[in-house]
């Protein structure tokens, strides 16, 4: 792997990531981060339908009539993105009922059309193959650190395992409602963001 | 690159079979499991509801079907409380509810339940030959959703042998709180139905007391007094004269044949 291989890769992550700097995928990301497990099998959705959609989009590119390449794109994603919502119900059932919607939502997540229409129309297959892994661990390292200090603070657990013992269940943890709703996800998401950008102040856009 | 109409045309109808292909045959590919899991799925719940799993407990493929041995699944006629010979594997409450050939719109109720099913799809559970408890289904509105779930009702067809829901969308923390095991395990020993005939059993504000000392309350949720009286409004209706008075009716008479 090449220089600019890796940094195609691992751009999305930090300098570039999607949620942070691009503000894109908010909704599912509050609306899934309540628990990590539902978290992660959405994060491992998330990635591998834009690992693939970037590759096909990729490998058709120079095919696909300029007029109608939205919709192109739009029909291989939602393709993409039923089966694998058919995977997580034959296999994963009990997270994929809670996930419910959002796995259908990933339709309209902008990462995944954005990535098709800024990056996979105008790049090899390679790079934007790692494009769309490196855009969906960076939505996912976003979308962990949230569900991770969501389920800490509002169910005093991770992963299901209980780390701070509820006072409902007898323990000494009075937990934190807000953050226990999805609007509590916001301010996760505005702390991560401002963290961010006080340490890559480049981020920062310009006032005015 | 300029592409006329026609290869426009083509390419889309190309892409369009493509991904119908695709999706089509993972979708006839993966329903066995589906369904199987949604079958699983179902019977989970009614073993937790009826005490036959341990809240938190992860039951695998087998360890499900084994404990369900003891279920029987049993289409009722709801107005009259009488077993049906529809088959209950192939029977969808849920789909019943909405087809106006087999329901009709329900009475007003506090419970928010629209229509009313002419079926419903009960389990019986036996414990050594004879019916131990029959688990219902119920359902009704809280503050935010539509909750869904069962209840276990004693073979004295009076006494609650358990209580579990299986989807809401209630406040985590708040009304989301009908998932705890230490409130869900209030619930056996409580008894249903008042000297009136009518449901007594209700969801009340603060502690309520033991079974001996409250029979007819349940404490009720902290900081979630809709959800409670969702609950509440639930049970009155589904264990009333419209739901499944008339199916525990039966019990309550004697042993049934």
């Amino acid at each position: 792997m090449t220089a600019t291989h890796t940094k195609t890769l691992l751009d999305p992550l930090f300098e570039s990531n999607p949620i942070a700097l691009q503000v894109l995928g908010i909704c599912s990301a509050l609306a899934v981060t309540s628990k990590l497990e539902t978290a992660l099998v959405m994060c491992v959705a998330v990635i591998s339908v834009l690992a693939l959609s970037n590759l096909s989009i990729s490998l058709l590119r120079n095919l696909i009539p300029n007029n109608v390449r939205i919709i192109v794109q739009l029909t291989i994603i939602a393709s993409l993105v039923i089966m694998t919502d058919q995977v997580l119900k034959a296999y994963v059932y009990e997270i994929s009922k809670q996930l419910s919607v959002f796995v259908g939502l990933i339709i309209t997540n902008c990462i995944i059309m954005g990535r098709a229409e800024a990056y996979a129309m105008q790049n090899g297959p390679l790079d934007s193959l790692l494009d769309g892994i490196g855009n969906g661990v960076g939505y996912s390292v976003v979308l962990m650190a949230t569900a991770f200090l969501r389920e800490l603070l509002a169910q005093g657990s991770v992963f299901g395992t209980v780390v701070l013992p509820k006072v409902q269940d007898g323990g000494w943890y009075s937990p934190n409602g807000l953050l226990g709703v999805p609007a509590g996800a916001f301010f996760i998401i505005g702390l991560f963001i401002w963290a961010l950008r006080s340490w890559k102040t480049d981020q920062v856009e310009a006032e005015g | 690159m300029r592409h006329d109409a026609l290869y426009t045309i083509l390419f889309s109808g190309a892409v369009c079979v493509v991904c119908a292909v695709l999706v089509s045959s993972a979708a006839v590919s993966l329903k066995e499991d589906q369904l199987r899991n949604a079958a699983l799925d179902k019977q989970r719940n009614v073993l937790f509801a009826a005490g036959l799993a341990q809240l938190g407990e992860r039951l695998d493929t087998g360890e499900t079907l084994r404990r369900f041995e003891r279920v029987r699944p049993l289409v009722i006629d709801l107005a009259t409380g009488e077993p049906t010979d529809i088959d209950p594997a192939t029977f969808d409450q849920a789909k019943a509810a909405k087809d106006p050939e087999t329901s009709r719109i329900a009475p007003d109720n506090r419970a928010s339940v629209q229509r009313l099913p002419l079926h419903a799809l009960v389990y019986e559970v036996l414990q050594d030959g004879e019916l131990s408890m029959a688990v219902v289904p119920i359902e009704g509105y809280g503050l935010w959703s539509t909750l869904y779930g069962f209840l276990a009702v004693g073979a004295d067809g009076n006494s609650v042998r358990g209580i579990t829901y299986y989807q809401h969308g209630e406040t985590p923390g708040l009304g989301g709180e009908v998932d705890n095991p230490k409130w869900k395990a209030l619930w056996p020993g409580r008894k249903i139905y008042g000297d009136s005939g009518r449901p007594a059993i209700r969801v009340v504000k603060g502690t309520a007391g033991s079974p001996e000392e409250a029979p007819y309350e349940v404490d009720g949720l902290t900081g979630a007094t809709i959800t409670s009286n969702g609950i509440t409004a639930m049970l009155d209706f589904w264990l009333g004269e419209e739901g499944f008075q008339n199916y525990l009716r039966k019990f309550q008479e004697g042993p049934a044949q």
